[in-house]
């Protein structure tokens, strides 16, 4: 875990209530899929956690909704400015090769475009599926086709895509899947899927570095922290 | 410059020490930084049995601070004796700080009994403020005569010295601490989180899914300093202050208040660095304020 002070490149809003945001700085410590940021929101007391869209050493792009207050006060920063952030945190995607499949829901579709890319860098198959609410909140389509794959977009309402939602697509075949998006999604995709997976949890949380145990969840072998024993966890370890 | 403090005749290096439930068990942090720099670690609140704790949001933002309901989430007493107390000292020589919580006077003194077996505890903190766990430990901290019943036993249990953390939530903390102070405890610990809530308007109802929980950072120093105080004129015993400290001059200011040594709770979630930060800071302020030594300012508002 590095303390940082990141440098705001832009703060652009994608859709109706998501933004993309990319900071910059020097020589970052390297990132897993999977792992997230924890960010200082000025005026509020405690940090936002975001996964990581994308990464390299001089920078990470993140997706974010304004969904409460603390969202909102991240979305009015203008560039230049900086950002306390914590980084990395968490555990990450495996990133091994194979034929993946990845599920995502709503901004979930984030994290699996950098594990998508780390996945092809590593030469596995990769398909996508990606369920959204409707047409004018779908992100990241071009992001996915510039690393080749090409992902089956499904919305609630059918105005993108497929109708229905993502366990309603013809799934590509796969060794394996990661998923990450709403619990109601991840859930049925999990009791749906023989095949091996792994899930990326979310959970309202304090230290973001397993220290407070304020984002614990019972797993399979306990008392698990989603910040620093996840946020991704194999399939079998998630108590639904 | 002289730093150290002293807890009933136990030397600190520096006052600074994380407070119970906000540094996990020291453990988490080891990799992070040279915990040596801390004068003492409070640990985790611990049970007699494991717990699970509070279903999850147990965090929720609050202005100037956070509430929490995490619910005495432990391993247990064994777990923590056996495996995470060696385990801790094999990395700080510090002062360690065992966090003890329960639901009756029998467990308090189970829990001091398997304390005082393991050499590595220096101080024994008996929780009975925590407003998180219906029945676990502010039943006892709110009233003198429970209070005094949790001391006695746990005296009774331990030769190690224990201090008592006390709760904000009550109407006269001066009452509770002397009734702590003639049962036998050796120092106090205040203040523990105040009890709160929040509402998310969108969804009607509580953030919490405990309802309630406790808050604590800058919001509660000035209660934190108000009690420190009236506590230290009320009572001979030694008192880490605690509540809403996150700064070297914060540190001070309770210090001045009447603490002997203080516990930095909440600013650790916010950075997790700031134990490390504040001890690093604290030579240059004491130079700029003119202090030669910390134990000068201990009560001199007082």
């Amino acid at each position: 875990m590095q303390k940082r002070t990141l440098e705001i490149d832009s703060n652009e809003r994608l859709t109706r209530d998501c933004y993309r945001l990319v900071l910059k700085g020097p020589r970052l410590p390297d990132i897993c899929p999977g792992q997230f940021v924890h960010i200082e929101i000025p005026g509020k007391y405690l940090r936002r956690p975001i996964s990581v869209c994308d990464a390299d050493e001089n920078g990470i792009v993140l997706l974010y909704k304004t969904v409460g207050e603390g969202t909102q006060v991240l979305s009015r920063i203008n560039a230049g400015e900086g950002l306390d952030v914590l980084m990395p945190l968490g555990s990450g995607f495996s990133t091994a090769g194979g034929r993946v499949l990845l599920i995502g829901g709503g901004l979930g579709a984030a994290p699996l475009h950098f594990l998508c890319r780390r996945l092809r860098e590593a030469g596995a198959e990769v398909s996508a599926v990606l369920g959204f609410n409707t047409a004018s909140d779908v992100v990241l389509t071009d992001a996915y086709r510039a690393l080749g794959v090409e992902p089956l977009i499904v919305t609630l309402d059918g105005s993108a895509g497929l109708r229905g939602v993502v366990t309603d697509a013809p799934l590509p075949d796969a060794d394996r899947f990661c998923t990450c998006g709403p619990l109601p999604m991840m859930r049925s995709v999990c009791e749906s899927m023989d095949m091996p997976g792994e899930v990326s949890m979310e959970e309202r949380m304090g230290c973001g570095a397993g220290f407070c145990y304020g984002c614990t969840i019972q797993t399979g072998s306990g008392p698990a922290r989603v910040c620093a024993d996840g946020p991704v966890f194999r399939k079998e370890e998630i108590s639904w | 410059m002289d730093l150290s403090t002293q807890l009933c005749g136990i030397r600190l290096r520096n006052p600074v020490i994380p407070a119970s439930g906000c540094f996990g068990f020291g453990l988490e942090m080891a990799g992070e930084y040279d915990l040596n720099c801390l004068g003492g670690i409070s640990l985790k609140g611990t049970t007699l049995e494991p717990r699970f704790g509070n279903p999850c949001p147990r965090i929720a933002e609050s202005g100037s601070g956070m509430l929490n309901a995490v619910g005495l989430q432990n391993p247990g007493i064994h777990a923590l004796v056996d495996e995470k107390v060696p385990a801790l000292r094999k990395v700080f020589d510090g002062c360690i700080i065992a966090n003890i919580s329960g639901f009756s006077l029998e467990e308090y003194a189970a829990c001091c009994r398997v304390a005082d077996s393991c050499p590595d505890i220096d101080i024994i903190e008996l929780n009975i403020s925590c407003p998180n766990v219906h029945g676990g430990g502010m039943a006892f901290g709110t009233d003198p005569h429970q209070a005094a019943a949790v001391v006695s036993a746990a005296k009774a249990a331990t030769a190690k010295p224990v201090f008592v953390k006390l709760s904000p939530n009550v109407t006269d903390i001066v009452a509770v601490a002397r009734a702590c102070e003639d049962a036998g405890a050796d120092g106090l610990t205040l203040i523990n989180t105040l009890r709160g809530m929040r509402i998310d308007i969108k969804k009607r109802r509580p953030v919490l899914a405990n309802v309630t929980g406790g808050l604590s950072g800058p919001a509660v120093l000035p209660v934190a300093l108000c009690m420190v105080r009236d506590v230290r004129r009320a009572c001979r015993l030694p008192i880490i202050g605690c509540g809403g400290v996150d700064s070297a001059e914060t540190l001070v200011e309770m210090m001045m208040a009447g603490a002997d040594a203080v516990q930095v709770g909440a600013g650790n979630l916010r950075n997790p660095y700031v134990c490390k930060e504040i001890a690093e800071a604290l030579p240059e302020l004491a130079q700029r304020l003119g202090i030669n030594s910390l134990k000068e300012i201990i009560a001199c508002t007082i």
